[in-house]
């Protein structure tokens, strides 16, 4: 055992944090993800990956956590956590970090995994990388220390203004935490045969803990599914109005897809946030992927970039999504899109004639 | 009827470079970023939490304090703020501040809430659009030891010691009540800010900072000496505080790159990797050309 580090004499083997979410008797798909991505970094290591699973009657849930690579699920089943909220949840954590020193804690970028991992994060006072787009492992040397710490978590996202990429990490504090957006990592596949152990641990709150009540709830369930689209048009800066952008829907109605948005056409109010894709937004890898008008600012570039084939088409010869696009139309939104739906509307008119 | 009583909010805001407004002059030849040519704006959803708790302080009554921690020239969202309405700014400048990421940031801000005390509310925006982390306010109640109340969108109320508000989910929202003091972030669909007042511009122009006074007194040679205009500043109000680190007792090591865990490993350069590509001319030609290709790639149809 080593003992020169007090901090690690208590687990026996290191550990991989994942933050279970869950609605429904669901767990989210991101929380899925982010334990494949434990396990994979896990088994480069020789850790342990550990899912906290904080709920009511969630038990159910554990061996799911298990089947997608989980080795242990830390389960907290107890009233008081049935709904989340900030500070019941992040005192499970929290406690339980402390006792078990995890060495790296990974949490889905979603609304109530942002509020929770910073809230987490400070109590530990620990670092902590928003919207990771990538997660390595590798060594990290301190020129001012002369040390080179081995085996850290080098969190990668998109930096200031998008044209550059960062890789954090945090070499003295301990757990590395990082959270990042549904879609970005792969869902591992499920082996429901996989063995791992459900360990229940009692919550104790303070009264502190309980200062916030949720009075109501309401859930809808969300009608775009940009994740599994097999085809992507989406619009932004580039579209002329809510008009224009109208095309972008007639044409992914054609196409069988789904229509996207870079955040400017959504800060722009022509489509709801759902839509947007990006490292904000969702993380999307379709068959074809329409970028009309979007200039191609990294943050849109790293939801996108592994589309299978990409149109761009933009008046601005130099956008950057040029640059990554299969085919380059330097054209108007307005005057391409309705020269492709025509395209297409003539074929599916030929195809009948033909039957 | 309720038991309402004044409600002294806190606002925590930033300055923050336009970075959604990134122009073709903003780049350089090699891809980097020439920072100054982005403005300098305040923070969008600041103004929304500015906006949230002056309504409040309309409703309820009460104070609106701002607090801003950057380089002097940060003095000119306090001044916006001022026009706005807040009733006191208060800039945070020290060279110990510079390197400090979302954790040593928020410990700054912890102090500073603690300095300017008996507040009920503390308000930020959700996030920055400078870096979109949204780690800070959240950080910030855990260092004071209050709860948050995270996508602000709507008070309800405010009575018996407790806020009832409601909060903005991606996928939906949620009515919570909570125990005061605690600290809200607020998103941008919470309210429309209302603009600078003429009347409170008017009054409060000469807002400054002592950094900015050579400036001023450029403009009006009046005030023959620093300390004139001080004195004139001061008696009217519109000095507009400066705290240091050591002002509002932050430990050494705590703040700063020395406080923050998180170091910058590396940062790359975006090289986009060409790929093998197509121009298409913009003509119905060209364009049923690249129909015909995606379907017989069997990647439409």
């Amino acid at each position: 055992m080593n003992t020169s580090s007090g901090r690690r004499e208590m687990s026996e083997q290191k550990q991989i944090w994942v933050f279970i979410e869950h609605t429904d008797d669901l767990i989210a798909d991101v929380s899925l993800e982010l334990t494949g991505k434990a396990r994979e970094l896990a088994d480069q290591l020789g850790y342990e990956v550990v899912g906290l699973l904080c709920g009511y009657n969630v038990d159910a849930l554990a061996q799911d956590v298990i089947a997608h690579g989980a080795d242990r699920v830390l389960l907290a089943d107890d009233p008081e956590l049935a709904l989340y909220r900030t500070l019941t949840y992040a005192r499970v954590a929290i406690t339980e970090a402390k006792k078990r020193k995890p060495e790296i804690f990974l949490i889905g970028g979603t609304p109530n995994g942002r509020d929770f991992a910073p809230r987490v994060a400070s109590a530990l006072r620990c670092g902590l990388t928003a919207d990771c787009t990538e997660l390595q492992v590798g060594d990290y040397f301190v020129k001012k220390e002369e040390k080179t710490y081995e085996n850290l978590l080098f969190q990668i996202r998109p930096a200031f203004g998008g044209n550059l990429i960062a890789t954090i990490v945090n070499p003295h504090t301990r757990p590395q935490m990082a959270t990042v957006r549904e879609g970005v990592m792969r869902k591992p596949a499920l082996d429901a045969a996989r063995k791992g152990v459900v360990e229940k641990i009692a919550p104790a709150f303070e009264p502190g803990d309980l200062a916030l009540e949720v009075l109501s709830r309401q859930i809808r369930k969300s009608t775009v599914k940009l994740k599994d689209a097999p085809v992507i048009v989406a619009g932004g800066a580039g579209v002329d109005g809510a008009e224009e952008f109208a095309l972008l829907r007639d044409l992914a109605n054609l196409l069988g897809g789904e229509v996207g948005a870079s955040r400017a056409a959504v800060d722009a109010g022509y489509v709801e946030k759902a839509h947007q894709v990006g490292q904000t937004g969702t993380t999307v890898r379709p068959r074809l992927y329409i970028a009309a008008g979007i200039s191609g600012a990294i943050q849109h570039r790293a939801g996108m970039d592994q589309s299978s084939k990409i149109i761009a088409i933009n008046t601005d010869p130099n956008a950057p999504m040029f640059q990554i696009a299969h085919y380059r139309i330097v054209g108007d939104v307005g005057e391409v899109l309705p020269m492709i739906i025509k395209t297409l509307r003539e074929r599916s008119m030929d195809q009948r004639d033909a039957e | 009827m309720t038991d309402s009583r004044p409600i002294h909010s806190v606002v925590l805001v930033k300055q923050v470079p336009d970075t959604h407004n990134i122009s073709g002059e903003v780049m350089t030849k090699d891809g980097t970023m020439n920072r100054g040519a982005l403005p300098a704006i305040f923070n969008p959803e600041d103004l929304n939490a500015l906006e949230m708790a002056l309504e409040i302080k309309d409703r309820f009554g009460g104070t609106v304090t701002v607090i801003t921690m950057g380089p002097p020239k940060a003095a000119n969202i306090l001044r916006e703020s001022l026009f706005r309405g807040a009733d006191k700014v208060i800039l945070l400048t020290d060279r110990k501040f510079a390197g400090a990421d979302t954790l040593a940031t928020s410990y700054v801000l912890q102090c500073a809430v603690q300095k300017v005390g008996n507040f009920d509310l503390v308000l930020c925006g959700r996030q920055a659009i400078d870096g979109d982390t949204a780690q800070v306010g959240p950080q910030t109640a855990e260092k004071l030891g209050i709860p948050q109340i995270t996508y602000a969108e709507t008070v309800i109320d405010i009575a018996g010691g407790k806020i009832t508000a409601e909060r903005a989910l991606d996928s939906g929202s949620e009515i919570v009540r909570c125990t005061l003091p605690c600290l809200l972030t607020v998103v941008n669909t919470a309210n429309s800010p209302r603009p600078a007042s003429v009347r409170r511009q008017m009054e409060r122009k000469l807002a400054a900072v002592p950094s900015e006074y050579a400036a001023i007194r450029a403009q009006w040679p009046e005030f023959e000496t620093d300390e004139a205009l001080d004195a004139y500043l001061v008696k009217h109000d519109l000095k507009i505080p400066v705290w240091s680190a050591e002002d509002i007792g932050t430990a050494e090591g705590s703040i700063g790159l020395a406080g923050s865990p998180t170091q910058v490993h590396k940062v790359n350069f975006v090289v986009l990797e060409s790929t093998e590509s197509k121009t298409i001319s913009p003509t119905p030609e060209a364009i049923a050309a690249m129909v015909a290709e995606l379907v017989h790639e069997y990647i439409v149809g």
